[in-house]
Parts: C-alpha cells; structure tokens; sequence
C-alpha cells in the first residue's frame, strides 16, 4: 500500500474546480481511485450531487473515462461496461487490464438502485460499487431515502408539531450486500484517510463484485458548517452510528473500536438536522436511536467472534 | 451457403443476432420476444457466438448495460415487447440522447391494461418520439433482412443513432415461414467491423459522457440529434441498395403494393400488408384500381416521398394498429402531415384494428375497399375514423 505522501503525487481521478458544495467531503474518495492502485479504471455515476456538481457541459472534473446515464442505473450501466471490458480482453490480451467503478449516493443505492445494484452483486462482475451515504437525497433538495437516520429532519420529514423528523429507522444495506456473499463489503468514512484508501485499493484490485458503503456527510443537508464534514464523520463512527468493517470471505473485521461509547447524541447534536430532537417531547426517538445502535454494534463483535 | 429454412420471425431474428455475434447483448425475457433470448443464450453456451451475454434482472437494466456497453465500445443488442419496452423508456431516450447504435428487436405487443400478450403495436409507437430509428417488417424474411441492414444504419458516421427492428409478436414471431437465411461469411462481410467512438475503454484518452447539460447547450445537442435522424433516409437507401447488391431482396423506405396507378390506396405497417395484398390482387382482377402503401421505415418519417407516391391517388385509409387515446393513430397523424401539402390533396380517413391481437379477417378488409369505394363515390367521408371489427363498434 502506497503512502499518503506517495499517493498524494500520483494524478487524482477527480479534479478541483468542481461545483460541489464548500467542504463537501464527496472528492475525497474519489480523488483516491486512480491514487490507490495501478489500474486503469472507468467510473459510471447514478445521477446525484456528486454527478451534477462534476459533470456541467462542457467542463468535467473527472481526470478518468467516466459516464452517467440515469439515477437508478449504476449498476446495471457499469454492468454493461464491464461485460465490455472482458470482451476487449478476450479479443486482445495484451491489453491493459481496466477496473470499473460504479458511484451512487444513498438515494441512487439503497432506494431507486438497489434492484440493479442487487443483480449486479448477483452476477458477480468484476467491479466495485461505491455508495457515498450522506443519508438524504441533497441533489434534489434534501428529501428522506431508506439511509435518512432516525428522526433527521428532511424537507420530506419536515419537523411539525405532531410528527418530527423521519419517523423510521435506516436500513442496512450493507448486510444486505453481504447477504449477497460477494467477494468484498466493507463500511468505511471519508474522515479516515488510510482506512478509506486501503479499502478502496481492496474493492477495485480483486476480481469480482465488490461493494464499500462511505460515510460522506452533508454540509446543507445535515446543517454543519462547510469546515465540520471531516468531524462530523469522526464522530459518526466514535459513536458507533458508522462502525468501520469490512467481510472478506464471509469474515467480519471490524477496523475501529472506539475506546469508550460515547452517546449517539454527541453526534446527533452537532447537526442541525437533529437539534428538534432536545425538546424533551422526542426523548423517546433518541432511546430507540441509542437503542438501535448498540444492538447493532453488539451483533457486529459477534459476527467477527464468529459468534 | 445461403439456404432456404423454415424458421419462425423469433428464430430468424436470433440467427441474425448469431451472424453478427455482437460484443455484449443484454436481455430479459417477455413474451413474445423471449424466445430470441433463448436462442442467443443457447448459442453462448455452444460457443457460436464470441457475445457477453448479461442475464439482467428487468429490461431497464437491459438497456442501461446495452448503453453501458455501447458506450464502452461495443456492438450491443438486445430484445423485448411491450411491458419490457416501456421499462425502459427512461433509457431510450438516453441511449438516443448519446448517439449509442444500440439495436433491439421489438416483437410487437399491447400494453398493459388490460394485460395482452397479443399482438398491436402500442408498444413501439409509445417510443416513437424517442430519438430511435424504427424499421418494421411484413413477415420473417423482412425482419430477419431489416436486422442484417440495420447495424450498418445505426453505426454509419453521419447517423449513430439508436434502432429497432419490429415485428408482429406471435403473427410473425411465433409463425414459422420458409425464408431465406444467409452465409455466415457474407453476413460478416455486409454487416462490417464495428467502430466505437471515443471508447470509455480508452483510458488513455479520458471522455466524459452524460454531462449535466443545461440552457447553454441542451437545445444545440438535441439539434444535433435531429440532423443525424434527417441524414437516416438516404443511408437507408444506400445501405438498402447494397443489400440488394449482395443479397437480392429490394427494399425502400417504404413498399408501394399497386400503387402507381392506384385511386385508392391503404396504407398499413407490418404483417397485415399480407391480407392486404391479397385481397388487392381480388379487386384489381375485378377491374379496381386499389394499391396498398406500407410503411417500412416510421422514424425518422419519410413526408416527401410518402406524398410523391400517393399524388395520383384520389382516397387514402389509414390503418393504425395502435391508438393515441384522445387523438388520432399515430400513423394517421403522420400522413395527414405528409399530405398537407398535396394538390389536389385526397380525402384521408383513419381506421384503428387489431388491438390486442384482435384478427382483421379477408372479409372486413374486403369491406374497407367497399367502404372507400363508396365514400370516393359520394365524394364525403361518413366517419373520419373509428375501430375496425369491434363490438358496438
Ligand atoms: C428516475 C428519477 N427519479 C428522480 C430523479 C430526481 N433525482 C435526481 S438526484 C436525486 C436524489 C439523489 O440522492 P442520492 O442518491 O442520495 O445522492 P445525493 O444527491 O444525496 O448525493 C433525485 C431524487 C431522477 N433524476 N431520476
Ligand atoms: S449538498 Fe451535500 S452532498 Fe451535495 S454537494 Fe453539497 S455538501 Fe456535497
Ligand atoms: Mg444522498
């Protein structure tokens, strides 16, 4: 594995002068794909912030061959690329060996996606699937999606006087990839570069279907300040709310054991998208949240036991 | 060797699609189309075709890897019908949008609801605003032909434009016909080596595609999109001629059937032009100057010609094998754009059949030429239009 310092001279796959959002942690990773690994790689973005705000005709910020065709499609889009790429190396074998990555927000992954990502996994193409998790739809203006966490206030989950926020629990769409029985899942934060990175390298240097969920937080949809992403996301996984793991073959790893539970609203309250939840009236959503947590933390240390 | 075979539409398709052995194919199964699928797919598993075959889970991911795969660099195809086709609605006018020569064969089936596996053509005519060109066939011989030719269409440098290939489902798609089917080599040779422009496989050379594309541009891009459909026609005819060169079966942008000297003429797509021929060559022995004008090519629609070849013609009946609710057929539609301009312009009615596989027997078309006798006699159209063979019809 290459250092930081070394990665950091190598070209990155995407480029400044993109029109994300200030402090938007979303190039983070996607500055990594070309760093992390010799291959040549090809990325198929869902429609998304991250597809709008790197893609305005006729600037593009993506230093590597990159297509968008629609929201719910990554999957089955980058499915066909793939296909195309073994195509091209039966036909010359001298070829380079190209890798493909496919991008989807939590939107274009766990909700309207999740049918093509699904099948994909089943059908185990060669290529890495990358969900940036900020837990909203913030292309279109900040709506709930299947990720939104408990009581988040959302332009769809508005705070109101009898109801507030998401009134639902996010599923797990990791486990779900797991239950895929692919070749690699992991859950990784854009906060934690040497984490990310290895992680990213492992996706896209084995051969087949590989999945990495990342925690990449919300400068307007979680309403922190532009500076706060890298913290916020640090503190996302301090609280166990996004454990840092990954499955290969089957085993579990978790990567990162904060050395004492804090409570989940230490996290929860440095967001503006939860501040509804201190009137004492929702007290019972944060007991659930907290809940909910440690339970899944729990069943994550079993599962590495082998328990 | 080109052999005579006796083979149904589905099948000859799926043995154009192995002559070709496109890079990727991408598919779901739907009747009536499914059985190309399984044809292609055991043709894989035999080794006689070098395709990545990507067993989709819906006919929007069909269309989204086809598009995926095209944009890769590949020759790419696919199959389906009516409900499988209007999944991937979304991903058609993306496949168009991006100049991607995708080719699918459409078997021709209705809409749901009321759910129909049978035959009209409310399926394609849906997309027919989507930036695809559309070729239909009378019968197997045509769409097995139309196949061959239209890889050659889509990627020609002027066009790159997506196609379909349409067929009747069931009628065509499940009938077995004797046709004739080509020598492999010469297929090879007719349909050519596949070129890719600016690959996505080409990491040397980085491009982006599906760009967020707004007021500044959009309108220059889909302008673009309308001159490549406008240079369609004469690369039909061009690549239409070759194939009569190399395999002596004549094709125009659309069939004149008796026309030239024809009073009365109706025009129609795809397999009723059987019926219709046949029930022509009747009245004509009886002294009647009937023709029929069948449409081969609906997009991009060819006005000029169209209303070149019905300037002798005193009355026009327009059969539409699907509707727009509300409105005219959609065929309808077109010619009476055609004919506008017409001097003198003959009288025009439309006639909606065959929804949902409702057969038109010998006997009602005998009475549609009955019909515009009388209404050419009569000088007036008594209905403009209305359904054909129907109850309280
Ligand atoms: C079929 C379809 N439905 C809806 C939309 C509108 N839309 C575009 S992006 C988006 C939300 C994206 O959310 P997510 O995937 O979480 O990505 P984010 O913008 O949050 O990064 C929506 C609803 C669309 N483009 N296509
Ligand atoms: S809205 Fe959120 S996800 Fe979108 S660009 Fe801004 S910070 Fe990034
Ligand atoms: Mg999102």
């Amino acid at each position: 594995m290459p250092t930081l310092q070394e990665m950091a001279k190598k070209k990155a796959a995407f480029s400044s002068g993109h029109r994300l959002c200030a402090g938007c942690p979303a190039p983070i990773f996607t500055k990594m794909l070309t760093r992390v690994s010799d291959y040549d790689i090809v990325v198929g973005s869902a429609t998304g912030c991250l597809e709008v705000g790197s893609s305005i005709f006729p600037y593009s910020a993506w230093n590597v061959p990159w297509i968008h065709t629609a929201f719910e499609n990554a999957a089955a889009t980058v499915s066909g690329i793939a296909a195309m790429a073994k195509v091209q190396a039966k036909k010359k074998p001298t070829a380079k060996k190209i890798k493909c990555v496919a991008i989807g927000g939590d939107g274009g992954t766990y909700d309207i996606g999740i049918q093509a990502l699904s099948a994909a996994m089943e059908r185990g193409h060669d290529l890495l699937y990358i969900c940036y998790d900020n837990g909203a739809y913030m292309n279109t203006g900040i709506q709930r999606s299947g990720a939104t966490p408990l009581g988040a206030a959302t332009t769809t989950t508005p705070v109101g006087t009898v109801i507030s926020g998401k009134q639902q629990q996010r599923k797990d769409l990791s486990r779900i990839m797991v239950a895929h029985h692919v070749e690699y899942v992991a859950q990784a934060s854009i906060h934690n570069p040497i984490d990310l990175s290895n992680k990213i390298k492992k996706g896209i240097e084995l051969d087949g279907p590989a999945f990495l969920n990342i925690l990449a937080p919300c400068i307007p949809g979680w309403r922190i300040n532009p500076d706060m992403a890298v913290e916020s996301a640090s503190l996302a996984v301090e609280t166990r709310f996004w454990p840092l793991y990954e499955v290969e073959g089957g085993s579990y790893k978790v990567n990162y054991k904060p050395k004492q539970n804090k409570p989940i609203t230490d996290w929860l309250f440095t967001q503006g998208r939860f501040r509804h939840l201190k009137n004492p009236q929702w007290a019972h959503m944060i007991e659930e949240f907290q809940s909910r947590i440690d339970e899944q933390w729990e069943w994550l240390l079993g599962q590495e036991k082998g328990v | 060797m080109s052999k005579f075979s006796a083979i149904t539409g589905n099948g000859a398709i799926a043995e154009a699609m192995r002559q070709i052995s496109p890079d990727v194919v991408a598919a779901f199964p739907i009747t009536p189309s499914t059985q190309i699928i399984e044809d292609f797919a055991k043709f894989a598993a035999d080794g006689k075709v070098d395709t990545e075959l990507i067993t989709v889970e819906s006919e929007h991911s069909a269309m989204s890897a086809c598009l995926g795969a095209s944009v890769a660099g590949g020759r790419v195809m696919t199959a389906t019908s009516a409900n499988g086709l209007a999944l991937m609605w979304e991903m058609l006018y993306v496949a168009s949008g991006m100049r991607q020569p995708i080719l699918v064969a459409v078997v021709n089936r209705a809409l749901s609801a009321p759910i129909n596996i049978h035959c009209d053509h409310n399926d394609s005519m849906g997309a027919r605003d989507a930036g695809w060109i559309q070729i239909y066939a009378e019968n197997n011989q045509e769409a097995y032909d139309n196949m061959l030719m239209a890889p050659v269409i889509t990627e020609h440098a002027d066009v790159r434009l997506p196609l379909m290939v349409c067929l009747d489902g069931f009628i065509i798609s499940h009938s077995i016909e004797t046709m004739q089917l080509e020598d492999d080599s010469k297929v090879k040779d007719f349909v050519g080596e596949h070129t890719a422009y600016h690959a996505l496989l080409d990491t040397d050379n980085p491009s982006t595609w599906g760009s967020l594309d707004l007021h500044d541009y959009y309108i220059e891009h889909k302008k673009g999109q309308q001159v490549a459909m406008e240079n369609v026609i004469p690369v039909v005819e061009e690549v239409s001629e070759r194939f009569y060169q190399e395999f002596g079966r004549k094709y125009e942008l659309f069939e004149s059937y008796c026309l030239d000297d024809a009073e009365r003429v109706v025009i129609a797509i795809n397999s009723v032009a059987g019926e219709l021929k046949e029930v022509i060559d009747e009245v004509r022995d009886a002294g009647e100057k009937v023709g029929l004008l069948k449409i081969r090519l609906f997009r991009p629609f060819p006005y000029a010609e169209i209303a070149a070849a019905l300037k002798n013609c005193k009355i026009v009946t327009v059969l539409d094998r699907s509707t727009s609710m509300g409105a005219y057929g959609p065929l309808f539609v077109e010619i009476c754009s055609a004919l506008y301009d017409a001097d003198p312009r003959p009288m025009l009615y439309s006639r909606t059949f065959g929804l949902g596989g409702r057969e038109l027997l010998l006997n009602d078309i005998r009475d549609l030429f009955e019909e515009s006798k009388r209404y050419l006699d009569e000088g007036k159209i008594e209905k403009r239009s209305y359904f054909l063979n129907v109850r309280g019809g």
